[in-house]
Protein backbone atom coordinates (compact mmCIF):
# COMPACT_ATOMS: atom_id res chain seq x y z
CA UNK A 1 0.00 0.00 0.00
CA UNK A 2 1.00 3.32 -0.43
CA UNK A 3 -0.92 7.31 0.10
CA UNK A 4 -1.09 9.26 -3.45
CA UNK A 5 -0.54 13.08 -3.16
CA UNK A 6 -4.51 14.46 -2.78
CA UNK A 7 -4.89 11.09 -0.56
CA UNK A 8 -6.59 10.79 2.81
CA UNK A 9 -3.22 10.28 4.54
CA UNK A 10 -3.65 6.71 6.51
CA UNK A 11 -4.33 6.99 10.49
CA UNK A 12 -2.01 5.79 12.98
CA UNK A 13 -1.27 5.95 16.83
CA UNK A 14 1.96 5.23 18.25
CA UNK A 15 3.95 5.09 21.52
CA UNK A 16 7.20 7.55 21.30
CA UNK A 17 9.71 7.37 23.86
CA UNK A 18 8.35 8.18 26.84
CA UNK A 19 5.64 6.16 26.69
CA UNK A 20 2.69 8.51 25.30
CA UNK A 21 0.63 7.99 22.43
CA UNK A 22 0.30 10.08 19.78
CA UNK A 23 -2.17 9.82 16.78
CA UNK A 24 -1.82 11.21 13.29
CA UNK A 25 -2.75 12.71 10.88
CA UNK A 26 -5.39 14.74 12.46
CA UNK A 27 -4.44 15.16 16.20
CA UNK A 28 -4.54 18.24 18.21
CA UNK A 29 -5.83 19.80 15.76
CA UNK A 30 -2.39 20.84 13.91
CA UNK A 31 -2.49 23.02 10.26
CA UNK A 32 -0.41 20.60 9.17
CA UNK A 33 1.67 17.53 9.79
CA UNK A 34 5.17 16.26 9.00
CA UNK A 35 5.63 12.07 9.17
CA UNK A 36 9.31 11.70 9.20
CA UNK A 37 10.45 8.04 8.54
CA UNK A 38 13.76 7.72 9.86
CA UNK A 39 16.45 6.08 12.18
CA UNK A 40 19.11 5.71 14.22
CA UNK A 41 21.76 4.18 11.99
CA UNK A 42 21.33 5.61 8.34
CA UNK A 43 23.90 8.27 7.30
CA UNK A 44 21.45 10.08 4.90
CA UNK A 45 18.78 10.09 7.95
CA UNK A 46 21.67 10.94 10.51
CA UNK A 47 23.09 14.08 7.53
CA UNK A 48 19.63 15.09 7.57
CA UNK A 49 18.23 15.03 10.93
CA UNK A 50 19.79 18.68 11.93
CA UNK A 51 18.04 19.98 9.16
CA UNK A 52 14.49 18.62 9.48
CA UNK A 53 14.75 19.17 13.00
CA UNK A 54 15.47 23.27 12.31
CA UNK A 55 12.43 23.17 10.58
CA UNK A 56 10.22 21.53 13.12
CA UNK A 57 10.89 24.62 15.89
CA UNK A 58 10.80 27.28 13.04
CA UNK A 59 7.34 25.59 12.13
CA UNK A 60 5.81 25.03 15.13
CA UNK A 61 4.93 28.57 15.80
CA UNK A 62 2.60 28.34 12.35
CA UNK A 63 1.17 24.70 14.03
CA UNK A 64 2.86 22.41 12.45
CA UNK A 65 3.42 19.21 14.02
CA UNK A 66 6.57 16.94 13.35
CA UNK A 67 6.19 13.45 14.40
CA UNK A 68 9.36 10.92 13.89
CA UNK A 69 9.33 7.37 12.75
CA UNK A 70 11.33 4.25 12.93
CA UNK A 71 10.17 1.09 11.37
CA UNK A 72 13.40 -0.86 10.86
CA UNK A 73 13.45 -4.48 11.78
CA UNK A 74 15.03 -3.92 15.39
CA UNK A 75 15.77 -7.61 15.48
CA UNK A 76 18.54 -7.60 12.57
CA UNK A 77 19.09 -4.21 13.73
CA UNK A 78 19.77 -3.43 17.19
CA UNK A 79 20.99 0.17 17.05
CA UNK A 80 17.30 0.62 15.74
CA UNK A 81 15.41 -0.80 18.75
CA UNK A 82 13.02 0.76 21.16
CA UNK A 83 15.83 0.98 23.61
CA UNK A 84 18.72 2.73 21.63
CA UNK A 85 15.58 5.11 20.56
CA UNK A 86 14.82 6.31 23.72
CA UNK A 87 18.93 6.37 24.12
CA UNK A 88 19.42 9.14 21.49
CA UNK A 89 16.39 11.26 22.42
CA UNK A 90 17.89 11.17 26.18
CA UNK A 91 21.21 12.34 24.50
CA UNK A 92 20.27 14.77 21.97
CA UNK A 93 17.60 17.77 21.96
CA UNK A 94 14.57 16.60 20.05
CA UNK A 95 11.83 19.18 18.92
CA UNK A 96 9.39 16.50 17.41
CA UNK A 97 8.51 12.93 18.96
CA UNK A 98 9.90 9.43 17.55
CA UNK A 99 7.56 7.30 17.75
CA UNK A 100 7.85 3.16 17.41
CA UNK A 101 6.35 1.30 14.65
CA UNK A 102 7.08 -2.33 15.96
CA UNK A 103 5.15 -3.73 13.18
CA UNK A 104 5.77 -1.75 10.43
CA UNK A 105 1.99 -1.23 9.64
CA UNK A 106 2.54 2.79 9.23
CA UNK A 107 6.16 2.31 7.27
CA UNK A 108 3.92 0.13 4.76
CA UNK A 109 0.59 2.03 4.90
CA UNK A 110 2.40 5.17 3.69
CA UNK A 111 4.41 3.28 1.44
CA UNK A 112 7.67 4.97 3.13
CA UNK A 113 10.69 3.62 1.05
CA UNK A 114 14.05 4.86 2.67
CA UNK A 115 15.46 6.76 5.53
CA UNK A 116 14.15 9.90 5.57
CA UNK A 117 10.99 9.20 3.68
CA UNK A 118 8.69 12.91 4.51
CA UNK A 119 5.15 13.10 4.40
CA UNK A 120 3.01 16.79 4.51
CA UNK A 121 -0.08 16.35 5.64
CA UNK A 122 -2.46 19.34 5.34
CA UNK A 123 -5.11 20.43 8.01
CA UNK A 124 -8.03 18.24 6.04
CA UNK A 125 -5.81 14.69 6.43
CA UNK A 126 -4.68 14.90 2.95
CA UNK A 127 -1.22 14.09 1.71
CA UNK A 128 0.53 17.54 0.37
CA UNK A 129 4.17 16.45 0.01
CA UNK A 130 6.26 13.18 -0.16
CA UNK A 131 10.02 12.58 -0.73
CA UNK A 132 13.42 13.60 0.33
CA UNK A 133 13.73 17.03 2.51
CA UNK A 134 16.15 18.96 0.12
CA UNK A 135 18.29 18.31 -3.08
CA UNK A 136 21.35 17.51 -1.01
CA UNK A 137 22.45 15.59 2.35
CA UNK A 138 25.36 16.55 1.75
CA UNK A 139 24.80 20.45 1.76
CA UNK A 140 23.59 21.43 5.18
CA UNK A 141 22.77 25.16 3.73
CA UNK A 142 20.18 23.82 1.45
CA UNK A 143 18.24 24.11 5.09
CA UNK A 144 15.14 21.47 4.37
CA UNK A 145 14.12 23.49 1.53
CA UNK A 146 11.62 21.24 -0.67
CA UNK A 147 9.76 20.29 2.68
CA UNK A 148 10.03 24.47 3.94
CA UNK A 149 8.74 25.14 0.81
CA UNK A 150 5.82 22.58 1.02
CA UNK A 151 4.79 23.65 4.17
CA UNK A 152 4.90 27.11 3.11
CA UNK A 153 2.15 26.46 0.45
CA UNK A 154 0.00 23.81 2.51
CA UNK A 155 -0.18 27.10 5.59
CA UNK A 156 -0.94 29.05 2.82
CA UNK A 157 -4.11 27.01 1.52
CA UNK A 158 -2.16 26.13 -1.42
CA UNK A 159 -0.95 23.17 -3.15
CA UNK A 160 2.76 22.55 -3.37
CA UNK A 161 4.38 23.21 -6.66
CA UNK A 162 6.87 20.58 -5.85
CA UNK A 163 4.83 17.96 -4.69
CA UNK A 164 6.46 14.79 -5.14
CA UNK A 165 10.58 13.92 -5.27
CA UNK A 166 12.04 10.98 -4.94
CA UNK A 167 13.15 10.41 -1.34
CA UNK A 168 16.72 9.59 -1.06
CA UNK A 169 18.55 7.51 1.56
CA UNK A 170 18.78 3.45 2.97
CA UNK A 171 15.94 1.76 2.48
CA UNK A 172 13.88 0.87 5.36
CA UNK A 173 14.53 -2.66 6.91
CA UNK A 174 11.41 -5.04 6.67
CA UNK A 175 10.86 -7.92 8.78
CA UNK A 176 11.23 -10.80 7.04
CA UNK B 1 55.09 3.34 -5.96
CA UNK B 2 52.53 0.55 -7.19
CA UNK B 3 49.08 0.21 -6.83
CA UNK B 4 47.48 -1.46 -4.16
CA UNK B 5 44.49 -4.11 -4.41
CA UNK B 6 41.35 -2.73 -4.32
CA UNK B 7 37.78 -3.75 -3.38
CA UNK B 8 34.83 -2.67 -3.26
CA UNK B 9 31.91 -4.31 -1.09
CA UNK B 10 28.02 -2.65 -1.40
CA UNK B 11 24.60 -3.92 -0.64
CA UNK B 12 21.75 -3.01 -2.25
CA UNK B 13 19.79 -1.54 0.17
CA UNK B 14 22.48 1.74 0.07
CA UNK B 15 22.43 4.44 -2.93
CA UNK B 16 25.73 5.14 -2.14
CA UNK B 17 27.37 2.24 -4.26
CA UNK B 18 28.89 5.26 -7.31
CA UNK B 19 29.05 8.13 -5.55
CA UNK B 20 31.99 5.40 -3.92
CA UNK B 21 33.25 4.63 -6.45
CA UNK B 22 33.49 7.90 -8.46
CA UNK B 23 34.86 9.39 -5.37
CA UNK B 24 37.57 6.32 -5.10
CA UNK B 25 38.40 6.53 -9.21
CA UNK B 26 38.88 10.31 -8.05
CA UNK B 27 41.23 9.65 -5.30
CA UNK B 28 43.57 7.33 -7.22
CA UNK B 29 44.13 9.52 -10.02
CA UNK B 30 45.12 12.64 -7.22
CA UNK B 31 47.62 9.82 -6.21
CA UNK B 32 48.58 8.96 -9.55
CA UNK B 33 47.49 5.27 -9.57
CA UNK B 34 44.49 5.99 -12.23
CA UNK B 35 45.22 2.78 -13.45
CA UNK B 36 44.58 0.88 -10.80
CA UNK B 37 41.40 -2.19 -10.77
CA UNK B 38 38.76 -1.86 -8.76
CA UNK B 39 37.14 -4.82 -8.23
CA UNK B 40 33.54 -4.46 -6.55
CA UNK B 41 31.43 -7.52 -4.38
CA UNK B 42 28.08 -7.21 -3.98
CA UNK B 43 27.21 -8.58 -0.24
CA UNK B 44 23.22 -9.63 0.43
CA UNK B 45 23.18 -11.85 3.02
CA UNK B 46 24.04 -11.77 6.81
CA UNK B 47 26.23 -15.07 5.79
CA UNK B 48 28.16 -12.94 3.70
CA UNK B 49 28.49 -9.88 5.38
CA UNK B 50 29.93 -12.05 8.85
CA UNK B 51 32.63 -13.71 6.34
CA UNK B 52 33.89 -10.59 4.89
CA UNK B 53 33.55 -8.75 7.93
CA UNK B 54 31.76 -5.89 5.75
CA UNK B 55 30.72 -3.13 8.08
CA UNK B 56 28.11 -1.64 6.28
CA UNK B 57 28.14 -0.22 2.24
CA UNK B 58 30.07 0.91 1.18
CA UNK B 59 33.24 -0.49 2.31
CA UNK B 60 36.56 -0.67 0.70
CA UNK B 61 39.10 -2.72 1.15
CA UNK B 62 43.13 -1.97 0.40
CA UNK B 63 45.16 -4.72 0.32
CA UNK B 64 42.39 -6.53 1.95
CA UNK B 65 42.08 -4.41 4.40
CA UNK B 66 39.06 -2.10 5.62
CA UNK B 67 40.96 1.06 5.76
CA UNK B 68 38.36 2.88 7.88
CA UNK B 69 39.15 0.39 10.24
CA UNK B 70 36.65 -2.08 12.78
CA UNK B 71 35.28 0.54 14.78
CA UNK B 72 31.74 2.05 15.19
CA UNK B 73 29.42 -0.13 12.71
CA UNK B 74 28.39 -3.62 13.44
CA UNK B 75 28.67 -6.24 10.95
CA UNK B 76 25.67 -7.19 8.93
CA UNK B 77 23.53 -5.66 6.11
CA UNK B 78 23.17 -1.93 6.10
CA UNK B 79 24.40 1.81 5.03
CA UNK B 80 27.97 2.30 6.92
CA UNK B 81 28.09 5.77 8.24
CA UNK B 82 31.27 8.05 7.72
CA UNK B 83 32.51 10.95 9.39
CA UNK B 84 33.92 13.69 7.09
CA UNK B 85 36.71 15.79 8.74
CA UNK B 86 34.42 18.86 8.87
CA UNK B 87 32.54 16.57 11.15
CA UNK B 88 29.86 16.39 9.08
CA UNK B 89 28.03 12.65 8.44
CA UNK B 90 27.97 10.77 5.53
CA UNK B 91 28.19 7.69 3.48
CA UNK B 92 30.80 7.71 1.77
CA UNK B 93 34.10 8.35 3.19
CA UNK B 94 36.44 11.74 3.43
CA UNK B 95 38.21 11.59 0.18
CA UNK B 96 41.41 13.11 2.11
CA UNK B 97 41.37 10.07 4.22
CA UNK B 98 40.87 7.69 1.02
CA UNK B 99 43.78 9.67 -0.88
CA UNK B 100 45.65 9.76 2.84
CA UNK B 101 45.29 5.95 2.76
CA UNK B 102 46.06 4.93 -0.39
CA UNK B 103 49.50 7.15 -0.29
CA UNK B 104 50.08 4.83 2.30
CA UNK B 105 49.33 1.45 0.48
CA UNK B 106 51.11 2.67 -2.41
CA UNK B 107 54.48 3.17 -0.76
CA UNK B 108 54.43 -0.29 0.90
CA UNK B 109 56.64 -2.82 -0.41
CA UNK B 110 54.94 -5.60 -1.75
Amino acid sequence: MSVAIGDKAPEFELPDTEGASWSAPNGDGANATVVVFTCNHCPYALAWHDRIAQAARDYAERGVRFLAISSNDAERYPRDSYDAMKARVAKEDWPMPYLYDQTQEVARAYGAKTTPDLFVVDSEGRLAYRGAPDSDYDDPGQEAQWLRDALDAVLGGEQPARAETKPVGCSIKWKA
Amino acid sequence: MSAPELELLWWEGCPSTERALAELREALRDVGLGDAEIRTREIDTDADAERAGFRGSPTILIDGEDFAGADGDEIGLGCRVYRRRDGRISPTPDPDDLREALKQAAARER
